[in-house]
């Protein structure tokens, strides 16, 4: 079986290299997939905590494919969002979106 | 006796008010005058009614006194057990009284007003105003407790700063209103201080010994306080009643029209300070017997001052508003020198009393009835002289006896009342006043026949000057002079009436109406004293003869000009309107106003503009840590939940 340690570092790499994404990439697609990065290390955690601590059982994998779905409906949303920002701003680039700033 | 009907009283002027002042707009001249008018005859009626029903069909009761009626009395504001306020009706002789002489007054002023005020911009609100100071003057004088009073005082005194500023384009006439108003409510302030005094103390707001049984051994608990509270009330009254060196605001109330200044500053409201006095008079009279006398001096040089005054205006309505002053010194004199009787310290409920002691009470309220009468005649005539020449200044009158004769015979009439010549009303009631002051002391009776002299002498030198002399129009006719000419027959009406009133109201036996204890008793004409004081003014009367009567008055103006110092001095009113001027501005706006007004600016304000600043600028400090962008949210957030974990994990 392998070691439950693995899967922390593994879920840990994911959020931060996600993070890291979306802290330094100013393309709004390449911070909507670092995004989709972080939510999915936290559904690894969920597995994985569901099967160490209560094995019978089935919450944490459902809240895992729970948040699946919620993700796909936002990417869905943050898509549609970009393609506006794209088609009004001509540029997919974050720094450009500032008059919407107050 | 049914009285039910009394409320109309009160009622109707104050929905005349409420109509004209709301839509007499819309309506014309005649219509507001007419309501206004219409509207005083009722209550003129209803006044004359009530007076005959109760002092003549009702009558005394078992114990020899006019019955106190409170026909209404209802609470107003109830606020605790003691603290409550009543509005109500009480029927006394002297609140009797006043009802003659107020409606009577305002009644012949509202037809005058039809001819003076006539094509004025703003007559429906003139009737307006007229109406409610009618009100608020009626409701001062029924008044069942000391709260009512003050409630109506300050209205009255409400109407008298909107009729003075009546020409309000008119800067004078603005500065006077406002000075009117800022006097008498800096005494009311007295006023108010000596009626929490007597309330909480005594814990009630009446004062009428006769309508509550229970009052007199609440008083008797604090007498010690009683003095202190009743000269408050009466520096209130002062302010109202003109008494120095509170008059200043009166000579300067003449920018209001002439009727208004009949009604208001010469018949009614001035004399609301004596009312008030009369009012509390057994209380005064057994708790505060030296105050009382302090009233005396007080009103006896302010009577003197005033006379003296009036003797160098050139203004006839400002020689008529100082003999006002002092005639309502004469009156507050005339209640100030009564005194408790000699055994019991109060008011004795014996003939021998109200004879004696107590005459002063009969004798003041007696001349504020004849002088409400001959006072609100001469401002009338007043009114018709400076509708004829167009001025207030002596110097454009002169031999108008030809043009104005109604005008003349009454002013005349009024003259001779207010001299005191028999057999006219001026006589009795100002020989009754001389009476009591001699009772008091010889010395008082004395300045006061002085102050009688002298008044004869102004009032007379204000007849020659206006309608003998020298004519204005004769001598400058070639200038285009307009010819003076008699008044209208609405104008000339009230003047007749008032007239009649002059001479015959001097023959109502007063005594037996109005007394200091409420008993009967037959006034008697001293004549030692009646004899001197009528010598005095017919002397007083030659004299300004003498000096007035001709083309030119080489005597009056040969002294004007020996002691230029003095005549300047009383020209200038001695100066007491400069000696407030330097109060006020020289010594309470420097020494109290500026610093509070300092305190203001810096402190208070500076305190809550400190915050603010502190407040914005806290803002705009860390107003760029909101930049707006996520990603520096997001690695901040990201750094706080690690620096968190950590100092868990080195905790745990």
């Amino acid at each position: 079986m392998i070691p439950v340690e693995f899967f922390f570092v593994l879920s840990a790499l994911l959020f931060f290299i996600g993070f890291f994404g979306f802290v330094t990439r100013r393309n709004l697609i390449a911070m909507l997939i670092s995004i989709e990065l972080i939510l999915n290390s936290a559904d690894i955690n969920f597995a994985v905590f569901n099967r160490i601590l209560f094995p019978g059982q089935l919450e944490g994998f459902f809240f895992s494919l729970f948040s699946m779905g919620v993700s796909a409906a936002e990417t869905a949303v943050a898509i549609a969002i970009i393609i506006n920002v794209y088609r009004n701003l001509h540029s997919d680039q974050v720094n450009s979106i500032e008059n919407m700033k107050f | 006796m049914d009285y039910s009907y009394v409320f109309l009283i009160l009622l109707l002027p104050a929905l005349s008010f409420v109509l004209l002042g709301l839509a007499g707009m819309k309506m014309s001249h005649k219509l507001a005058g007419m309501i206004g008018t219409v509207v005083l005859g009722t209550v003129f009626c209803l006044s004359y009614y009530t007076a005959f029903e109760y002092f003549l069909v009702q009558g005394r009761g078992a114990d020899g006194l006019f019955p106190t009626i409170t026909t209404f009395n209802f609470t107003w504001l109830k606020f605790t057990e003691l603290l409550t306020f009543n509005i109500g009706f009480r029927l006394t002789p002297i609140s009797v009284m006043m009802l003659i002489v107020i409606s009577t007054v305002s009644f012949m002023v509202h037809i005058y007003s039809f001819g003076y005020m006539h094509g004025e911009k703003g007559f429906q609100r003139y009737y307006a105003f007229l109406s409610l100071f009618t009100m608020s003057m009626l409701g001062l004088v029924v008044a069942t407790n000391i709260f009512q009073m003050y409630l109506f005082w300050e209205l009255v005194g409400v109407s008298s700063y909107l009729l003075i500023g009546f020409y309000y384009p008119k800067h004078t006439a603005v500065a006077a209103s406002k000075k009117a108003f800022i006097v008498t409510r800096f005494a009311d302030m007295f006023f108010l201080i000596g009626i929490l005094i007597y309330s909480f103390y005594v814990g009630t707001f009446n004062y009428d010994l006769n309508a509550a049984p229970d009052l007199a051994g609440k008083v008797a608990h604090v007498a010690p306080l009683m003095p202190l509270a009743l000269f408050l009330m009466f520096i209130g009254g002062a302010g109202k009643s003109a008494m120095f060196p509170l008059h200043i605001w009166l000579p300067d109330a003449m920018e209001g029209p002439t009727p208004v200044s009949a009604l208001i500053h010469a018949a009614t409201m001035v004399v609301a300070g004596v009312y008030l006095v009369a009012s509390l008079f057994p209380l005064f009279v057994h708790y505060a017997p030296e105050q009382l006398h302090w009233i005396a001096y007080i009103a006896a040089f302010t009577a003197f001052y005033a006379a003296a005054v009036a003797c160098c205006q050139s203004d006839i309505k400002r020689v008529l508003a100082f003999s006002t002053i002092s005639q309502i010194g004469f009156m507050l004199v005339a209640l100030g020198v009564s005194m408790p009787d000699a055994e019991l310290g109060e008011v004795a409920k014996t003939v021998e009393y109200a004879d004696g002691n107590g005459l002063g009470y009969m004798a003041g309220m007696f001349h504020l009835f004849t002088h409400a009468m001959f006072k609100g005649c001469l401002f009338l005539c007043a009114g018709c002289i400076i509708e004829a020449v167009g001025s207030n200044e002596k110097a454009y009158m002169g031999k108008l006896r030809k043009y104005m004769p109604i005008t003349h015979i009454s002013f005349l009439v009024c003259c001779l009342a207010i001299s005191g010549i028999f057999p006219l009303s001026g006589f009795f009631s100002k020989d009754e006043i001389l009476v009591a002051c001699y009772n008091f002391h010889p010395a008082m009776g004395m300045i006061m026949s002085g102050i009688a002299c002298m008044t004869a002498f102004y009032m007379f030198r204000l007849y020659y000057v206006i309608f003998w002399g020298q004519s204005y129009y004769e001598t400058h006719i070639n200038e285009g002079a307009k010819k003076p000419h008699e008044a209208p027959a609405c104008m000339t009406f009230p003047l007749i009436f008032l007239s009649v009133m002059t001479i015959l109201c001097g023959w109502i036996p007063f005594g037996h109406f109005v007394s200091a204890n409420g008993l009967s008793f037959d006034t008697h004409v001293n004549w030692s004293v009646a004899i001197t004081s009528t010598v005095l003014a017919l002397c007083a009367i030659a004299l300004a003869t003498y000096m007035y009567i001709g083309e030119k008055t080489p005597v009056a103006d040969k002294l004007a000009r020996k002691y230029p110092r003095l005549h300047q001095a009383a020209y200038r009113r001695f100066y007491m309107d400069e000696v407030w001027m330097f109060f006020t501005h020289k010594i309470v706006f420097r020494c109290v106003s500026r610093p509070i007004a300092w305190f203001d600016r810096h402190v208070v304000d500076g305190t809550f503009n400190f915050l603010a600043w502190s407040t914005n600028e806290a803002g705009e400090s860390i107003r760029p840590w909101q930049s707006g962008d996520v990603r520096q949210y997001a690695v901040w957030f990201l750094t706080g939940s690690v620096a968190l974990t950590l100092i868990l994990l080195c905790c745990l």
